[in-house]
Order: C-alpha cells, then sequence, then structure tokens
C-alpha cells in the first residue's frame, strides 16, 4: 500500500473516528493517547512498512509492536483497515471473547508482534527480533512505537543503550511525544527533555517532527529505512487527543472513556 | 552407614557443556546472557558462535525482553544469569515477553539456593521456583546433577514453550550415570513403605543418604527425585501417598512455593498424608562455606531423618502439630516463624 498525503490523512481521520466508537462502545480505554499516535500509524500501515495482509506470517514483512499497548484501539483501527480483519468487529473491543483485547494479545491475533501492555518491554522484544532477522540475513525493519510516559521506564533505556551500542540499523523506535500521562502533564511527574538528546547520547540517529503533519511524518519514516550504521528515534511532537477539541491536551482523557453525549460531540467534531 | 557420593561437576557447567553440544547442531539455538557468563558457563557457546551469542551487560530486563523476540522470530534462545537476578530483575519480562504470548525461551538460571555460599543473601536465590510456577506454561525443572541437568537441557531445546531450570554453583555429588528424565514425571530412587522422600536439586543425594541411616532404623523410604516441579507427576505422589501415607519434601528453597507446596497442594487434592518441609525456613541465609550454610538452615541428611522420624510418628494420628522444638531459632528473631503467622 502506498497512499498519497491526502490519502493517509483521511485513514487518519477514520483510525480517530473508530479509537472513538471504539472506546465509547467498550466504556473504558485511553483517548488521549490513540488520537495522538492516530497518524504515525496511518503512515506507516498504509505507506511506510512493507507488509501484506493477506500473508501475515510472510517472513520478509516488516514487524511492527505498540509498546504503548493502550494505545490499541487506533492500531486495531489501522490493522482492520488495511485488511487483517473485519472492521466490523472494532465495536467488539474489551468484550469478553474479543480478539481485541483490551491492550494487545497476540494469542487472539497471530499478527500482532508482540503482546504489550506493561510499559518498557516493547523495545527489548523488537531488538530481538532485528537481532533474528539479521542472523536469517533479512532486510525487514522493526519499528517499535513507546509512549512518552513510558520512556520513563528503565527497561526502555537499557534496551536504548544496548541497541545504539550494537548499531542496530534495522530497528525504529517512534515515541508518540504527546506530553500527557495518566496522572498529569509529563512535565509534572518526571520531565524527559531532553528526549532527542538522551536517545542520541545512545548512538541513536535522532529525527524531531511534528507527528501531526502527515508529509513530514512519511518523509521521517521513510527516511529512517535509509540510516545506516545507527537505529533510529522518530522523536514525534504530538497532542493528546488530538481532533477533539474538549480531549486535546487535558491529561483527564488519558485513560476515561467518553460518555454516549461525548462521543457523539467527539465524532462530530471528527466529521461523523 | 549411609552410602558415599562421588563428587561430579556442577549442574551449570552441565549446562554449559551441553549448550555448546546443541549449538553444533542446531543452528536456531542462540544464547542471552547478562555479563555472567564465565559463571552461568554460557561463555563456551559465546566463544564457539559469536554471532549466535549476546551478551547484554548488566541488564537482565532488557535480556529477558530480547530472549522474547528472538523466540518470537524462530530463534530457541537459552536465556541465563544468577537465579535471584534472572527471575526477580527480569520478571515482568518473563511475564509479558515470555509467558504470555507463549514464548519458546528457555530459561536457565545458575546459583540456585543458598549453596552458592560466601557471597551472601542478596545472590542466593530461595524464591524463584516458586515464582517462575505462578507463570502459566512453563516448565520447571531443578536438576540433581551433571547426567540429569544434561538430559534436561537437551529436552528443554527439543520442547516447544518456555521452560525453566534451575542450575547451582557447587560441585555435587553424581547421582545418575545418564538416562532419561521427561518433563511431569518423578523417578524413583529407592522403594520403602513407611514414608516416602520427595527431594529436588542437590537434596536428592542427601535423601538418598537419609533412606540409608532410616533403614538402620528399621524405616524404609520410597525416595523420589522429584526435579520436575511443573508439571507436578501428581500419579507418583497420590501412589506413594497411598502406599507409603507420609512425606518429607527436601528442596533447596523457601517453604512457600516450591515442591514441597506443590507436593502439599496434590496430597490435599488427591491422597491427604502427613508431611514435613526441608527447605529454607521464611528467612534469608548469610555468607559461609556452602556446607556450613546447608547445616545451619537445615538442608542435611541428617535433617531429612529427623523430619521423617517425625512424620512417621504422625502418621493415623492427628495431622496438625506444634512447631518443631527449636525451629524459630532457625528465623532471625525480628522474623516470625511461619507456624505462627
Amino acid at each position: 500500500m502506498s497512499l498519497t498525503i491526502d490519502e493517509l490523512k483521511a485513514k487518519a481521520l477514520q483510525i480517530r473516528r473508530d479509537a472513538i466508537g471504539m472506546i465509547a462502545a467498550a466504556g473504558s480505554g485511553h483517548p488521549g493517547g490513540s488520537l495522538s499516535e492516530a497518524d504515525l500509524l496511518a503512515a506507516l500501515w498504509f505507506r511506510v512498512m512493507k507488509h501484506d495482509p493477506k500473508n501475515p506470517q510472510w517472513a520478509g514483512r516488516d514487524r511492527f509492536i505498540l509498546s504503548k499497548g493502550h494505545g490499541c484501539p487506533s492500531l486495531y483501527s489501522a490493522m482492520a483497515h488495511a485488511g487483517y480483519f473485519d472492521p466490523a468487529i472494532l465495536p467488539t473491543l474489551r468484550k469478553l471473547g474479543s480478539p481485541l483485547q483490551g491492550h494487545p494479545d497476540r494469542r487472539f491475533i497471530p499478527a500482532l508482534e508482540a503482546s504489550t501492555g506493561s510499559l518498557g518491554n516493547g523495545l527489548s522484544i523488537g531488538i530481538g527480533i532485528a537481532h533474528a532477522l539479521k542472523l536469517d540475513r533479512s532486510d525487514a525493519r522493526v519499528w517499535v512505537m513507546l509512549g512518552d510516559g513510558e520512556c520513563q521506564e528503565g527497561q526502555v533505556w537499557e534496551a536504548s543503550m544496548y541497541a545504539g551500542a550494537h548499531r542496530m540499523e534495522n530497528l525504529t523506535a517512534i515515541v508518540d511525544y504527546n506530553k500527557k500521562q495518566l496522572d498529569d502533564m509529563v512535565k509534572h511527574i518526571l520531565p524527559l527533555d531532553p528526549l532527542g538528546g538522551k536517545f542520541a547520547a545512545m548512538n541513536w540517529h535522532v529525527l524531531e517532527i511534528d507527528g501531526h503533519n502527515m508529509a513530514m511524518v512519511v518523509e521521517a519514516l521513510e527516511e529512517s529505512r535509509k540510516v545506516k550504521g545507527r537505529p533510529v528515534a522518530v522523536i514525534a511532537h504530538t497532542i493528546t487527543g488530538k481532533g477533539v477539541s474538549f480531549m486535546e491536551n487535558d491529561p483527564k482523557w488519558h485513560g476515561v472513556a467518553p460518555t454516549k453525549e461525548e462521543a457523539t460531540r467527539a465524532l462530530a467534531e471528527l466529521g461523523v | 552407614m549411609v552410602r558415599e557420593f562421588t563428587l561430579g561437576p556442577a549442574t551449570r557447567e552441565a549446562y554449559g557443556a551441553t549448550l555448546v553440544e546443541l549449538g553444533k547442531t542446531n543452528p536456531n539455538v542462540v544464547v542471552v546472557d547478562a555479563d555472567l557468563s564465565k559463571s552461568t558457563y554460557t561463555a563456551k557457546f559465546g566463544k564457539e558462535f559469536p554471532d549466535r551469542f549476546f551478551n547484554v551487560g548488566i541488564a537482565e530486563a532488557n535480556m529477558v525482553g530480547i530472549a522474547g523476540g528472538l523466540a518470537h522470530s524462530g530463534k530457541i534462545p537459552f536465556c541465563s544469569s544468577f537465579a535471584c537476578f534472572l527471575v526477580n530483575k527480569g520478571y515482568d519480562q518473563l511475564r509479558i515477553a515470555v509467558a504470555y504470548p507463549r514464548e519458546n525461551v528457555k530459561v536457565v538460571s545458575s546459583h540456585g539456593g543458598i549453596s552458592i555460599g560466601e557471597d551472601g543473601p542478596s545472590q542466593q536465590s530461595i524464591e524463584d521456583v516458586a515464582l517462575m510456577c505462578t507463570l502459566p506454561g512453563f516448565v520447571v525443572c531443578v536438576p540433581a546433577d551433571e547426567a540429569q541437568a544434561k538430559d534436561l537441557v537437551r529436552r528443554a531445546a527439543a520442547h516447544q514453550g518456555p521452560v525453566y531450570l534451575r542450575t547451582g554453583r557447587p560441585k555435587v555429588a553424581k547421582v545418575y550415570d545418564g538416562g532419561e528424565f521427561p518433563f511431569g514425571k518423578m523417578r524413583q530412587l529407592e522403594e520403602g513403605t513407611d514414608l516416602t522422600i520427595v527431594a529436588n536439586g542437590l537434596m536428592v543425594a542427601e535423601a538418598l543418604k537419609a533412606h540409608d541411616a532410616l533403614k538402620e532404623e528399621g524405616i524404609t523410604a520410597r525416595v523420589l527425585d522429584g526435579y520436575c516441579v511443573k508439571p507436578l507427576d501428581a500419579e507418583a505422589v497420590t501412589r506413594a501417598s497411598l502406599e507409603t501415607g507420609a512425606f518429607v519434601v527436601a528442596e533447596e528453597h523457601s517453604r512457600f512455593g516450591g515442591l514441597g507446596s506443590v507436593v502439599a497442594q496434590c496430597l490435599a487434592q488427591h491422597a491427604p498424608a502427613p508431611i514435613e518441609q526441608v527447605c529454607v525456613e521464611d528467612t534469608y541465609a548469610e555468607s559461609g562455606s556452602p556446607q556450613q550454610l546447608l547445616e545451619k538452615y537445615g538442608l542435611t541428611w541428617t535433617h531429612i531423618v529427623t523430619a521423617a522420624k517425625r512424620v512417621v510418628q504422625r502418621k493415623g494420628g492427628p495431622t496438625r502439630r506444634e512447631p518443631p522444638a527449636g525451629a524459630a531459632d532457625k528465623a532471625t528473631e525480628s522474623e516470625p516463624h511461619p507456624f505462627e503467622v
């Protein structure tokens, strides 16, 4: 799939609508981070990543890990519209028996490359996969999306130090830097800045972008493929709750589902 | 007279040697270690197969996550460090990156138990078996000697799914010349009718010595090697209960959550019988030579003999008993004795 920038924007809008609808129907979930990452996911799944929905276990596929597992509604939407499963099941999110578990679960959807939800785990798993791909002489790439609050976990920096030292050029970490975590603003809980500087100090190639500027997102992700001898960190500056005015920049919406009335207002803002 | 054993290599040495053997025959076998490869004996593999060996540095959480990723991509990663660091520091990763997605990772620890000796309690692992048994899908084994460790390492590689093997630091008695040790089974080493001693790790040799001492006093003990803690051989335990009616379980592990716990659970469900545990009580140990520690913390054949006599007396009598005299001395004063909590 290789959509134009305008087509990707439309996909991102669709992802946002789905995420709000799914979380509202479930009555629980994480709207803030699901909306902030939507443009990044649209660019990855509909343009940048090499993958084949008809052959999910294709050996040559790029691997994507959503380390910030709580953002899975948007991931499920992207994968459904890419053809991995029927979008009709999206409203079953978090319901008993649904493959769309509250956090990504490989037992139910093998096309998910990792089961996540305990923050900090994804980058290490991605490194293991990247090592295995090199051993198998594959040119596939590993993409790991991290939350910014997640970067407070020590394991992220164990993994970051390791990937930089081992010059893992087939690995891109994307930080959805929306500046909010569950309790408050990231800067009020445990500031991360300079976030790019931390990765750079560990021998990563760092790209800082506006995570809602689709052309910039696509350019950075495609550039990361070309970097030799170093892993790539894409620090994507985003807005929590992006696209829904009353959710934007409010940490309250990190982990609270909208009511039916709030969801209707949110969807109206998203053009539904 | 109790039998004497020839001292053989440590189970960690058996692990290292078998890894090299596996590396030669299976190109998918890879190893991750966290800066303890000389102690876990994975260094030999690293020297032979440098491209399949990843020393991650002192970062156990990252190590276990990497192992999960390698397994996800079709490799058979063996992941090693000291038991206390590998299991305790890597526990969230063992849960999220290995057990939950059921990745084919072989977690092989060294320096299990208190017999590591002089380094002291921060390096002594008395909790690992309990922690690993609670992770769904894991096979959990504690080998007694070189031959058993080699078989279990080969078996772990051939098994599809996560496996935990706990190896030890000291050279240990040679119990076996070889043999097959399937998961989910126990090995009967002696027949007896008065009680059953179930043991694993270095307590297997002690159990056999206790068997000999008890025999001289007219007590016949069945001895089962409980090398596989999970899945437990419930059939062997139940049969032993019906045929001998009393148990001593001996292990180099905390009283809580190890072999003693799972055997007691099995008995309570299938064939209740009095049981005594020879184990590390609810306390951390200290520095000392391995032998000094095993004696001080109650892990020798003489402790098994004492426990055996006690449990035989309880057969047919009340199954509830008072705390053993002097048992509280084993725990430090600030910590409650397990019978008081």
